[in-house]
């Protein structure tokens, strides 16, 4: 029976055969993630279950990069619970102070995670390493707890949305924009326990960057996967962070799909996502002239090398306008470094941005960035629910990096084109 | 197994703030979110219930928050079991993890009308309705979430793996 890419990965990790959507599937792991807001949790459980060890020492990473450097003292304790565990335990991949990043950015960039791998992660965002043709999802406490002691879990096997992205896109539109245009065309629901299964000529032409973007937003459509093939750029790219061995990976002729949503990107403008849902999407054009008050240009969607390049490009010689409060968060040391080198950090202060620590911060209205009631953002992250940055009667409007740079230029939401 | 009692029938998206509401989270005791369970949809909803009855819900039950609390209030009332038109996502695998049977029987279950006397085979596959002598088949249950339900949820699962009991 021909396979989709979710059943073809699955099937690598599961002895007995995959069945078909609707199924489950009892699957090992190549790892499991928490990070310092749900290991907590998972600890608990895990301990509730009488678990002397972790199932491998170099499969569980636990990344502490949500309230870091610790807000408070509240968060320096959940941290402390989880470094004290993980020393316990001999976890190889734990991460803090100057080595941690944004979990999802961090692990690909360490070749952690890779093609063809099955991966869990207590955060909804796990999904990211989709990109990289990883499946992978997030899930509970307690499910993360029993991976974390046996290596392995279960999944109902999903059905699956093959998107066919086609067309060449203009300037300044990338990853981030096409998924933002599909999200606002099935809705937030509209891949609900469904895997999202990527593939067409400007999805061939995307860096593994912008697919990883794109992934990273698949369950902001309600998605369990989103899941691109492994091709030569994938390939390089694991082999860059330090991978051997990975192969490049399909989906079979013939695969079934649950059914196939097409996009045309040529001529696409930028997309952006008016508050207080990603699938409020209006191409730039739409929304242009809004009034900001912080543009924050990171995390796990759009904090990456190539992100900060786009937005340093269109800030070069520019600042932002006055009372514009411009936040870019490099999402890793990594990456912090490589700006550094390049010289886009000097861009970034030159412009009068705030450039902060590898951190989620602002993104899940932790700190480094909150709002104030009234207050109003764009930002290159994913969600952009009712005070998901600070007060209830704050607004996020989410977008790709340029927008989100050219729109600290003029004050007000804005084309690179506008500049 | 095979599970059989009066049929409790709820609506579609059926979210996990109407099966336990927050204000109730302030303990994860089975029987105190048991006397609490759908209160979210009408005050004394639990009342009716008589243990080893079954729900019969709509479209997406369960969806909404990520909170454990849910399947364990479910349970807490008496209900071992739930058939469904479907369930929302981690909803699903929180039942299973915390001991709750979940069958979902998509169109099906407008068969098993509120008030009727029904038989669950998680063996076979099969939904009756004892009063109409309607049958819905379903997904068996496969044997592994079988030794999930059977050791009452993931935690006593995974410390019966842990100490040899299971495979
Ligand atoms: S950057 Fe935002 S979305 Fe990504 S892991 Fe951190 S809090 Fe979650």
């Amino acid at each position: 029976m021909p396979q989709t890419l979710a059943q073809k990965i699955l099937q690598r990790h599961c002895d007995e055969p995959v069945g078909e959507a609707g199924s489950i599937a009892r699957c090992r792991v190549s790892l499991v993630l928490a990070n310092d807001i749900t290991a907590p949790l998972a600890i608990k459980s895990f301990e509730a279950m009488g678990a002397g060890g972790v199932f491998h020492q170099e499969r569980v990473a636990l990344v502490c990069d949500h309230f870091t450097p610790n807000k408070d003292i509240d968060s320096a304790e959940q941290v402390r619970l989880v470094r004290e565990f993980a020393r316990r335990m001999g976890v190889v991949h734990y991460y803090e102070g100057g080595e941690v990043g944004v979990e999802h950015a961090l692990l690909p960039e360490l070749g952690l995670v890779g093609p063809g791998d099955v991966v869990v992660g207590a955060d909804s965002h796990t999904c990211t390493y989709g990109g990289l043709g990883a499946f992978a999802t997030g899930m509970g406490s307690t499910d993360i707890a029993a991976a974390m002691a046996l290596g392995e879990t279960w999944f109902k096997v999903p059905p699956t949305i093959r998107v066919e992205i086609d067309g060449t896109p203009g300037e300044h539109v990338g990853g981030k924009d096409y998924i933002l245009r599909l999200i606002g065309e099935i809705g937030v629901a509209g891949a609900l326990y469904k895997a999202l299964e990527f593939g067409g000529a400007a999805v061939r032409a995307l860096s593994v960057e912008g697919r990883m973007t794109m992934a990273n937003m698949a369950i902001e459509a309600g998605g369990k996967v989103g899941l691109f093939a492994a091709d030569e750029r994938t390939l390089a790219y694991a082999a860059a962070a330090g991978r051997a061995g990975d192969a490049a990976l399909a989906p079979d002729p013939g695969a079934a799909y649950e059914r196939t949503v097409r996009l045309d990107v040529t001529g696409m403008e930028p997309q952006v996502a008016c508050p207080h849902l990603p699938e409020n999407v209006r191409p730039v054009s739409e929304v242009r002239g809004v009034a900001i008050h912080q543009a924050v240009i990171g995390s796990c969607t759009n904090g990456r090398i190539e992100d900060l390049r786009e937005a340093a490009a269109v800030l070069r010689g520019r600042r932002a306008a006055r009372g514009v409060r411009l936040i870019v968060l490099p999402a890793t040391p990594g990456i912090w470094r490589q700006a550094l080198k390049e010289g886009l950090l000097e861009v970034f202060m030159d412009a009068g941005a705030v450039v902060g620590p590898p951190t989620c911060g602002p993104c899940l209205g932790g700190h480094m960035g909150i709002l104030a009631s009234g207050e109003r953002t764009i930002a290159t992250t994913n969600r952009n629910f009712k005070g998901r940055m600070g007060s209830l009667e704050s607004e996020v409007y989410l977008s790709g990096p340029a927008v989100a740079a050219a729109s600290a230029v003029v004050g007000a939401i804005a084309a690179p084109a506008d500049l | 197994m095979r599970y059989a009692g009066t049929a409790h029938v709820v609506g579609a998206n059926i979210d996990t703030d109407a099966i336990i509401p927050a204000r109730f989270l302030v303990t994860t005791d089975e029987a105190r979110l048991g006397a609490n369970c759908m209160e979210g949809l009408e005050a004394g909803w639990v009342a009716r219930v008589r243990p080893g009855d079954i729900m019969v819900a709509g479209p997406n039950f369960g969806c909404g928050s990520s909170r454990e609390h849910a399947p364990i209030a479910i349970k807490g009332a008496g209900i071992p079991v739930v058939v469904a038109h479907s369930f929302a996502r981690i909803f699903y695998r929180n039942g299973f993890n915390m001991g709750l049977v979940l069958i979902e029987v998509g169109d099906g279950y407008a068969e098993l009308g509120d008030g009727s006397r029904i038989e669950v085979d998680t063996g076979a596959g099969v939904v009756r309705n004892l009063d109409s002598g309607a049958e819905v088949r379903c997904q068996p249950v496969p044997p592994f979430m079988r030794e999930i339900l059977d050791a009452g949820g993931l935690v006593g699962y995974v410390r019966r793996r842990l100490a040899g009991e299971v495979r």
